[in-house]
């Protein structure tokens, strides 16, 4: 489903999209990585005096036929027990009970069976440090493509997938690589766990009232939003970086009033009150139970702010203080 | 985020217009602050694609690259970018007064007064937003390191002249910024967020023109609807009416309006490297000069946008009145300027790469100082910030409804007056003898918490600030009817204890710094330029 479609014909588009500068920079940077056999990329990983690797083709017909092909110059690699570079292999990983396939920039096969995950970024890693939010994105990246990795290992005679992958980066403010092992185990749990955590897609699909489309042809724009409105949503500001559709989900949030439209760490502060209208009221002694910790300490919240807003912090009123 | 930040933001939410979260302005906005509005171009570290910059609001110094893999062309801009921001911090630093400071003598080891020059006021960088922030030390990481022509004949691209010294103080400005309290580099999407609270969450508050659009929002509309205009809103081309604050830009405009452009640039000035006569060659510098101009114009139309509203921001800023404590944070960012100023003037080599362990430690350590102080200072200011505090127990304002002469029990007694006070607050006072403060002339006054009587008032025994004598100094007890903010952390806040020399480091933290290790102490050796190569693009 094209998700951005879907939210531009809901009249709420995303700002999602890609700078070709930014696009022809990544291929460029990609393309010098892996030049020459991938004699840089071993030097990268460690290896004194490279010779260059082998390169096999992975190219075949349709997705099963790339990841079987992936798999298959996965087994030879470790057979053959020399330096071997899988330039963009396809590997298959089941998610949510249907399989999804997923491609590394790289895999490098070591003589010792040891299959090593390559990530090539293009943000740099100045003075040895990369910006940690986006080395933490590469690292969560590259956790899906170990996981995947390691179906494959699971069936191949001696191999094992290297719990660290080698994350490629420019140097300074060059063009010249750098490279960094990243520990992906912790990545890796999470992933794991998520992935058993979810809900089978056709579990998903039952859940929908019959009838409900997202066809982007066949339906009007009422017909669309009707279809997206019988799905619940769980907006929270985090989505505005992730998903097209938030926006969307954003406006039907605030429509409701719901107060994690602040922060989901607002809606933790705030107990049981889940909408604006409900934490004003009860803040203002209109709604709610005062013994409820929650609602008193909003009305006192709210009892201070409007003394400090007043300036009256300095002259006592009468009846409150004596 | 306190609980009554989060109320002002739901109130925010029902009337549509950002709530105040000050009544004082925290930070200090000079008379002429420099306002920077860089762009960069997408996918490569810290290439500027252009910026607006100065300190007249009506007339930016507009500076673009307009091919930004051109080395000469960035070499260029960042010139210009020196010829702009160099006087201007330089006009600060003749301008001292001399102040005494207790120094340690190096040779006795004794405590001396000197007296040393203080810069009377500081250069103000004033940027868009903390990306911008970051920025500006990755243009001072890049620029610092780098050789000029003079400086060394072999080197392969020369630096233009004073571009490392504007790379210098760009770090410093950068590392000055993470400095919690600290005035010198502002970004205006901090500035407003400080002292307003908006109806939308913290992470959209990061887009300034959505932040302005909820703070001031054209009449009769709401700033929820101004703000989803400012963030989406795009004209029938398809370009965003609010370009974003930078430095990156709009995917969009890169693909549909940049990349064209520099595409006919490129042709324009292939065509007239391969002009064979005068004629033709005027006629396609022409072209070139208008594909130029054409960039130029893209550009400037982008930032403009963003240069008005970081001048909007500081408007709406400087409508509240400075806090009184904002003049004793500032003083600290001059002592940081001067300081600068002199390892300048010194001759003293850049900023290294990364800092030893001792200078790492003690920047922390300050840092944390100051953030203990800003929390402290800003309570004291505002009572809106100190209502925050009481919330959560760690202030009261009371009431005096009592005192009661009484000494100490030493050979010379001195007055230790207990007083009775009432509290509608409910401060963590713990145990026994839990000390509290209270702002007496701008100084803290120490008071000693007793007990508490059957009534729920409170006893507390003031211990300090009295004068010398026996009765206490006049105006310095508090009276019946007083009514007193007293707050439960200092006031000040001391550092903490001091660490050892470079020299002195520990092998548990790498050992002496290289400088150290063979040489003669405090002669750090220089750091090598950045590896270079012809095909970089930066």
């Amino acid at each position: 489903m094209d998700k951005a479609a879907l939210a531009s014909a809901l009249g709420s588009p995303g700002t999602f999209g890609q700078s070709q500068f930014a696009f022809m920079r990544g291929n460029a940077f990609e393309a010098k990585v892996k030049a020459d056999g991938g004699k840089e990329l071993l030097r990268l990983l460690g290896i004194d005096d490279p010779a260059g690797a082998l390169v096999p083709d992975l190219a075949a017909a349709g997705p099963e036929g790339r990841a079987a092909r992936t798999a298959l110059a996965l087994r030879e690699a470790t057979a053959a027990g020399a330096w071997t570079l899988l330039d963009h292999p396809l590997l298959a990983l089941d998610v949510a009970g249907s399989p999804a396939y997923v491609e590394p920039d790289a895999v490098v096969v070591g003589p010792d069976g040891r299959w090593t995950v390559v990530e090539i970024k293009s943000f740099p890693m100045i003075d040895a440090s990369a910006d940690s939010s986006k080395v933490g994105a590469a690292a969560r990246q590259a956790a899906v493509y170990v996981l995947a990795l390691e179906r494959v290992a699971a069936v191949t005679d001696a191999a094992q997938v290297a719990p660290g992958i080698l994350l490629v980066c420019p140097k300074d403010f060059s063009n010249l690589p750098t490279a960094s092992v990243v520990d992906v185990r912790k990545q890796l749990s999470v992933t794991r766990r998520q992935l058993a955590r979810l809900t089978r897609v056709e579990d998903i699909a039952a859940a929908l009232p019959e009838g409900v489309t997202f066809d982007l042809e066949a339906c009007s724009a009422d017909e669309l939003t009707a279809a997206v409105e019988s799905v619940p949503h769980a907006y929270a500001p985090d989505c505005l970086a992730a998903c097209e559709l938030a926006f969307h989900c954003r406006d039907r949030a605030r429509q409701a009033g719901a107060v994690q439209t602040l922060g989901r760490s607002v809606r933790g502060e705030l107990g049981g009150l889940t909408t604006v209208g409900g934490v004003l009221a009860a803040a203002r002694g209109e709604a709610g139970d005062p013994a409820d910790p929650a609602v008193a300490a909003l009305r006192r919240a709210a009892a201070l702010r409007a003394e400090a807003l007043a300036g009256t912090a300095g002259v006592p009123e009468a009846g409150v203080c004596r | 985020m306190s609980l009554i930040a989060t109320l002002a933001r739901l109130e925010a939410v029902e009337s549509g217009r950002a709530q105040p979260l000050a009544t004082v302005r925290h930070r200090r906005l000079t008379e002429r602050p420099m306002v920077f509005v860089p762009l960069t171009t997408a996918g490569e570290a810290g290439a500027p694609l252009g910026a607006l910059v100065g300190t007249d609001r009506e007339e930016p110094r507009l500076l673009v690259v307009a091919q930004p893999r051109d080395r000469d062309l960035r070499s260029a801009f960042l010139a210009e970018l020196a010829d702009v921001l160099l006087p201007y911090v330089d006009g600060f630093g003749d301008d001292v007064e001399l102040v005494e400071r207790k120094e340690t003598d190096a040779e006795t080891g004794k405590k001396v007064t000197v007296e040393v020059e203080l810069c009377a006021d500081a250069a103000q960088l004033i940027v868009p937003s903390r990306a911008g922030a970051e920025f500006v030390r990755l243009l001072g990481r890049s620029m610092r390191f780098r050789r000029t022509a003079e400086q060394d004949p072999d080197t392969p691209y020369p630096a233009p002249p004073r571009v490392p010294l504007l790379g210098r103080w760009l770090t410093h400005y950068g590392e000055r910024a993470r400095v919690p309290g600290s005035s010198l580099l502002l970004a205006a999407t901090d500035l407003l967020n400080r002292h307003w609270a908006t109806g939308q969450s913290s992470l959209e508050d990061q887009h300034l023109g959505a932040l302005l659009a909820w703070i001031d929002p054209p009449d009769g509309e709401s700033g929820a609807q101004a703000a989803l205009r400012a963030e989406l809103g795009r004209d029938r081309e398809g370009m965003l009416l609010r370009p974003p604050a930078g430095p990156a830009t709009d995917p969009v405009f890169d693909n549909r309006r940049l990349a064209p452009a520099m595409e006919r640039y490129d042709r324009a000035r292939q065509l007239l490297a391969a002009a064979e006569d005068g004629e033709s060659a005027d006629e396609r510098l022409g072209e070139l000069h208008r594909a130029e101009r054409e960039i130029r114009r893209l550009v400037a139309d982008q930032m403009r946008p963003t240069w008005d509203a970081v001048w909007r921001a500081l408007d709406l800023v400087r409508t509240l009145p400075e806090g009184s404590r904002v003049e004793d944070r500032w003083t600290r960012d001059r002592w940081s300027f001067t300081a600068h100023r002199d390892r300048v003037r010194a001759g003293e080599p850049p900023q290294p790469r990364r800092d030893d362990a001792v200078t790492a430690a003690q920047k922390l350590a300050a840092r944390e100082t100051a953030q203990a102080q800003l929390e402290a200072q800003e309570a004291l200011d505002d009572p809106l910030v100190l209502a925050g505090r009481r919330l959560s127990g760690e202030a009261f304002v009371s009431e005096v409804i009592d005192v009661e002469m009484a000494w100490s029990e030493s050979k010379r007694p001195s007055p230790r007056p207990l007083l009775t006070v009432r509290t509608e607050d409910h401060p963590h006072l713990g145990g026994r003898s839990a000390k509290v403060y209270r702002s007496l002339d701008g100084k803290p006054q120490t008071a000693q918490f007793v007990r508490y009587e059957e009534d729920g008032t409170l006893v507390l025994r003031v211990t300090d600030r009295m004068g010398r004598g026996k009765d206490p100094a006049e105006g310095s007890v508090p009276v019946k009817g007083d009514r007193i903010a007293w707050t439960l952390f200092e006031h000040d806040q001391r550092g903490g204890p001091k660490l050892p020399d470079p020299e002195e480091t520990p092998w548990t933290h790498g050992g002496p710094p290289a400088g150290f290790a063979g040489g003669t102490p405090g002669s750090h050796v220089a750091e090598m330029p950045d590896l270079v190569t012809p095909e970089d693009l930066l």
